[in-house]
């Protein structure tokens, strides 16, 4: 065997060493162009709480808010739509808020602060698609006939009760999440922001 | 002496290979001479690449990636298209070419794809053209995807808000990818920012790399046939194939008498209907992104709807037929399977069939979309019969091919629906169909009787 074709093992090592060289070179001028894509410091500090006057607000109607980009709800629920909540609770997934996010003031019967005011991002858990209002209760409203009212994905078709819990079997796995939200004043809500004092 | 002409084109044959890349690809490429009616889609999809990138590159003249609201209320984004609709000169038929082109793009592939599962284009040795083409159909994909977000209209917004949702879906990192996808914490200006980044530079420069990689490899190989015979076999003294026809000027003909023909009904679609009755422009994309209300019924454009339905049929109930299809498929590897595939396909069903039960239905809709667009990379190894061509193929191949593409009509017609119970359990079935042409194909294509297949190609 000749010796040109011996491998010069001395030099191998060195283009080894300096391709990893290179390499971490690369990997770390990659750096810069992947945090350029995650949220700017302008996005982060966009998360200021929303005011909302619900003084108008008559019973069974909705008002949507905007906090953060997102729809808030602010359903005002007859004593009626109320009592619908104990009966569907069994066909629920997860009929007691378990494993879906609320507060823990929120972590009721009804998820709310007060039994009326129901407070909730109107997002869908499943593929973050605003729901519709589907308040009629029976088949007139385009439902099942026994539809007690609540929400429907319409990208999907999950179905949400009036205290935005979520049906079983349907693509949503949790119950709709009910953002930080404090009263100001008795018909003054405070979205965002849940801190006591001052 | 030689004339002026020969002596530049010698001066420049000298520095850069023009006569001899000419030769290779077009004068002296030689391709079977028995092309049929499917084989002018590959060159259509040439075509209509090129319209995009021209009317793109105009559109992008006028068009304003900014979802800030102007002076009226309306989002810059939005109100640009507009613009570019009523006040450009010539802009309303640029825009329509490229919003129709995109529909137009996906009806060639899909049906140059379906030629190449009818004669077994993708076969030994045409492997890497097939894979080429499934990752060219993958950018197409994610290019038709990003470019719908630029109008930023209703079904721009919301379907952006949902396909990129569905990475949320992937345990422990999902929730923090899609914000790094959208550069937000709701889709806004920074996504639709990068979306037209991506959609005008990045993706293109791929999809022509692709592209570019997609021919090589054709014109080494060769080009497959409807008779699925290889014409390389038998050659004149000259090395020619004796069923070969140089491709300029046979096929540059034949092309472009497809060019005419598919220009016409292309015409006609941009000035009679280019919305394509909602198909094609979705009528809600006429209403400017409001991130506070989803559009009652939303829909993709028609080309995604298969995938999509496949994506709406896994829901918690399905997940059993998945795993019971997993364990299947781990069994019959078990039994029949060289040792590679008993290892991967333990791995796999030691990892799925749990994590089925641990991970909720959506994650596993996201994997099924997604594994319906990878699965057809593999179809050259899927396909054990001894025959390329569905000539040469056996009645149980044939009924499968028919079965499947039934089940893909089916999948696209119901994802532009919206769902109900009855709707959600035929899209589930077709699921099934749809997998199993895939994971059946290595049986029924072996136990196939197939027909003898001819030592020339065929040719009246």
């Amino acid at each position: 065997m000749s010796d040109e074709n011996k491998t010069d093992n001395g030099r191998r090592t060195l283009v080894i060493a300096t391709a990893a060289v290179g390499g971490g070179a690369v990997a770390g001028a990659a750096v810069p162009f992947l945090a350029s894509l995650s949220p700017s410091e302008r996005a982060k500090a966009a998360g200021a709480p929303v005011e909302a006057d619900i003084s108008k607000l008559q019973p069974g109607e909705m008002m949507t808010v905007e906090w953060r980009g997102k729809p808030v709800w602010i359903l005002r629920r007859t004593k009626e739509q109320l009592a619908t909540l104990a009966k569907v609770k069994g066909e629920m997934a997860d009929p007691d808020s378990a494993r879906s996010e609320q507060p823990e003031y929120c972590k009721n019967e009804h998820r709310s602060i007060k039994e009326e005011y129901l407070v909730t991002i109107g997002i869908c858990t499943h593929l973050g698609c605003s729901p519709s209002s589907k308040f009629q209760p029976g088949a007139e409203g385009g439902m099942t006939a026994d539809w007690q009212g609540g929400f429907l994905c319409p990208c999907h078709g999950s179905t949400f009760d009036l205290a935005g819990r979520v049906f079983k079997n349907k693509p949503a796995p949790d119950n709709l999440p009910v953002p930080p939200h404090k009263y100001l004043a008795d018909t003054k809500l405070l979205i965002g922001d849940d801190s006591k004092g001052a | 002496m030689t004339s002026k002409p020969q002596a530049l084109l010698n001066w420049i044959d000298e520095r850069f290979p023009l006569t001899s890349t000419y030769k290779a690809h077009l004068a002296e490429y030689y391709a079977p001479k028995n092309f049929n009616f499917w084989y002018f889609f590959g060159s259509l999809a040439l075509l209509v690449l090129v319209i995009q990138i021209v009317t793109g590159i105009f559109l992008v003249m006028h068009y304003k990636p900014d979802a800030s609201l102007n002076a009226a209320g309306v989002p810059v984004a939005f109100a640009s298209v507009e613009y570019i609709m009523r006040d450009v000169p010539g802009g309303w038929i640029i825009r329509y070419m490229h919003s129709t082109g995109a529909s137009a793009f996906f009806v060639v592939v899909y049906l140059h794809m379906f030629r190449g599962l009818l004669y077994g284009s993708y076969r030994k040795p045409r492997e890497l053209v097939w894979v080429f083409g499934t990752l060219i159909f993958l950018c197409l994909m994610a290019e038709a995807f990003m470019g719908y977000l630029l109008p930023w209209g209703q079904m721009s917004f919301w379907g952006a808000q949902v396909i990129v949702n569905l990475f949320a879906a992937i345990p422990v990192i999902g929730p923090d990818l899609s914000v790094f996808i959208r550069g937000d914490y709701v889709v806004s200006d920074a996504t639709l920012n990068r979306f037209f980044a991506f959609h005008v530079i990045a993706v293109p420069l791929v999809l022509l790399g692709l592209v570019v990689a997609h021919l090589v490899a054709l014109h080494e190989v060769g080009s497959n046939n409807p008779d699925g015979v290889e014409i390389k076999k038998k050659k004149d003294a000259k090395g020619v194939p004796l069923d070969g026809i140089p491709f300029h000027p046979y096929y540059t003909v034949k092309d472009i008498f497809g060019v005419a023909v598919f220009l016409i009904v292309f015409s006609a679609i941009l000035f009679f209907a280019p919305e394509g009755g909602g198909y094609f422009l979705e009528f809600n994309n006429f209403i400017p992104a409001d991130p506070l209300k989803t559009p009652p019924h939303i829909a993709p454009v028609w080309y995604f709807t298969p995938f999509y339905s496949i994506l709406r049929a896994v829901t918690s109930d399905f997940l059993i037929i998945m795993q019971a299809g997993v364990a299947a498929i781990w069994v019959w590897s078990l039994m029949r399977a060289p040792f590679i595939g008993k290892a991967i396909a333990t791995a796999a069903a030691v990892v799925l069939i749990p994590g089925m039960f641990f991970i909720d239905a959506k994650f596993w809709g996201v994997v099924m979309m997604g594994a319906g667009v990878v699965v057809l990379g593999f179809l050259p190894w899927l396909d054990q019969s001894p025959v390329l061509s569905i000539r040469y193929k056996g009645a149980l191949t044939k009924t499968a091919i028919a079965i499947f593409v039934v089940a893909f009509v089916i999948l696209g017609y119901l994802g532009v629906l919206p769902p109900t119970p009855m709707r959600n359990l035929t899209a589930q079935i077709c699921t099934v169909i749809y997998f199993a042409f895939f994971a059946l194909m290595p049986i029924y294509t072996k136990l196939d009787k197939t027909k003898p297949v001819p030592e020339r190609v065929t040719w009246k």
